[in-house]
């Protein structure tokens, strides 16, 4: 497993840069993602990023957009703005989260 | 006299009813399987119906006779389960109680979540879908006659029942054409939510330019808000449009409604489940087995199968009044069509992702995993023999509840 260095801190990656494991990540090493792929964090990106954390902590995966929407409470359209053109997959680089997959 | 109840009798609530009335004492335990109708569908078949492989009366058998002697089989709609008070109102008046609920009410294809999707004008006329039995009869009169212009095949949002299938009808699609001889008058387009067609790392490496090799177009990325039926587009959020002659939608999965008015299920009607228990979070006298809980596995019938065999292990335990010491893995197990007689197998669950290598006797296979071969595909084809004669009546089969190691290459982990 590759690591990197983020924020003065060694952590573990996958190949694309994910964050692999949970617990390495804090909000100082999202701030540091997010300005990594040039996403200016505001308290409405804040907002997201915590539901990603707090709903894998207790389902076991990243939330889809939908799920973001629908139990987090931020519509989806202002997800594309707060997170232009891939906001699945930039949310979960921000939070330290695996990527949205299928089963291959 | 104890009495389990089970909402459903498709897939996991025909196994997980077979089992228990084999393991509870007669005397002392009832079981009861409530359902719409006697119409038990081979849904893998459905994959298969499109094309003209299977024909309709291959994927239908009598729900009662695929349930044992000892099963009692109620006909009804369920209008809720009442938790308070262990029962569950039927939408003719008649109320069951139980002392363990199972729910097994699995996950229907919903076209009406996205604005423009079940538009009357184009349902099953350019809109189609072939998650359920009438969708899947429906495409198969359009193919039959098509003949030819933009084929959009589109994944509104995960997670979704089988989700290898989108991937199969791309793959038959492009046989079938071929086949036909009119491939050089279809466009295909693959159009997922996700970043790309195959999205763990080592299925990624190796197929990721299958279907760019078959000339099917990718669009990834793509999260829907609606279709535009009368100007045949699928638009996205971020403004995005694909234009289509033909779209074949898999529409948002959701769980049954009746979950909903019961107020046991999440915002897609899912039961939320101890994901290694699959008992319900909130009840435990209920557990929630196929597709219709919120573990993190895949929406199949292989998954269903090693679930409904831990549950059993686990119930037992519970009424014995132990602690529940089984836990499930995750494990799945899915053939892939990929067209021209070939298909992949891929295994895998939780925490390992589908590897190559040999399968089901360690390094004596037969089966090759995630590889391309003429015996996956009777594998696949066999499966149909094997769900009805094997599967349902709850005889073993020869693969291991919990996902084996044995005869996959785990160095290519171990290298990453």
């Amino acid at each position: 497993m590759p690591t990197t260095t983020i924020n003065g801190r060694e952590v573990f990656v996958d190949d694309e840069g994910f964050m692999t494991e949970y617990d390495q990540w804090d909000e100082t090493m999202g701030a540091a993602l997010a300005t990594a792929i040039g996403v200016e964090m505001t308290d409405d990106h804040w907002k997201a990023i915590r539901f990603l954390r707090d709903d894998f902590k207790t389902q076991g995966e990243t939330p889809t957009i939908r799920r973001v929407s629908t139990v987090g409470g931020i519509d989806t359209k202002q997800l594309f703005v707060l997170f232009p053109k891939k906001p699945a997959k930039k949310m979960a680089y921000i939070a330290g989260l695996p990527k949205p997959h299928g089963c291959v | 006299m104890k009495k389990v109840l089970i909402l459903g009798g498709g897939t996991a609530g025909t196994m997980a009813a077979n089992k228990l009335s084999k393991a509870l004492s007669p005397a002392d335990w009832s079981v009861t399987v409530i359902d719409v109708d006697d119409n038990h569908r081979y849904q893998p078949g459905f994959l298969f119906l499109p094309f003209g492989t299977y024909k309709p009366a291959q994927v239908t058998k009598s729900r009662r006779k695929y349930l044992s002697k000892g099963v009692s089989l109620v006909y009804g709609e369920i209008d809720k389960v009442e938790p308070a008070d262990n029962s569950v109102l039927l939408t003719d008046g008649q109320r069951l109680t139980y002392d363990y609920l199972i729910v097994a009410t699995g996950v229907t294809p919903r076209p009406d979540q996205t604005p423009g999707m079940d538009d009357e004008a184009e349902w099953h006329k350019s809109v189609h879908e072939f998650y359920s039995y009438e969708g899947s009869v429906a495409l198969a009169e359009k193919l039959r006659t098509w003949t030819g212009g933009k084929l959009v095949i589109h994944i509104t949002e995960m997670p979704i029942k089988c989700p290898v299938a989108p991937l199969e009808f791309a793959f038959l699609a492009d046989a079938f054409f071929k086949d036909k001889g009119i491939r050089d008058a279809v466009d295909i387009t693959y159009v997922t939510p996700l970043d790309a067609a195959f999205t763990k790392p080592i299925a990624a490496q190796a197929f990721g330019t299958t279907l760019e090799e078959k000339g099917i177009t990718v669009v990834p990325d793509f999260m829907i808000e609606s279709v535009d039926a009368e100007a045949k587009k699928i638009v996205a959020y971020d403004e995005t449009e694909v234009p289509f002659d033909l779209l074949v939608t898999i529409p948002l999965n959701m769980g049954a409604d009746c979950i909903a008015r019961s107020g046991l299920g999440n915002d897609l009607n899912l039961v939320p489940v101890d994901k290694f228990t699959q008992q319900s979070k909130a009840h435990a006298n209920i557990f929630a087995l196929g597709d219709s809980n919120d573990i993190p596995a895949s929406k199949a019938g292989s998954v269903a199968h090693f679930k409904v065999d831990i549950f059993l292990e686990n119930f037992l335990q519970l009424i014995a009044g132990s602690d529940m010491t089984h836990k499930f893995d995750g494990h799945a197990n899915c053939f892939i069509e990929t067209g021209g007689g070939k298909a992949m197998l891929i295994d895998f669950n939780y925490d390992t992702e589908p590897l190559p290598g040999k399968f089901p006797y360690g390094s004596l296979g037969p089966m090759g995993l995630l590889k391309e071969t003429h015996l996956n595909h009777f594998g696949k084809l066999a499966f149909r023999w094997v769900y009805w004669n094997m599967l349902m009546p709850g005889r073993p089969l020869p693969i291991s509840t919990l996902m084996s190691l044995s005869g996959k290459r785990t160095d290519l982990i171990a290298a990453k």
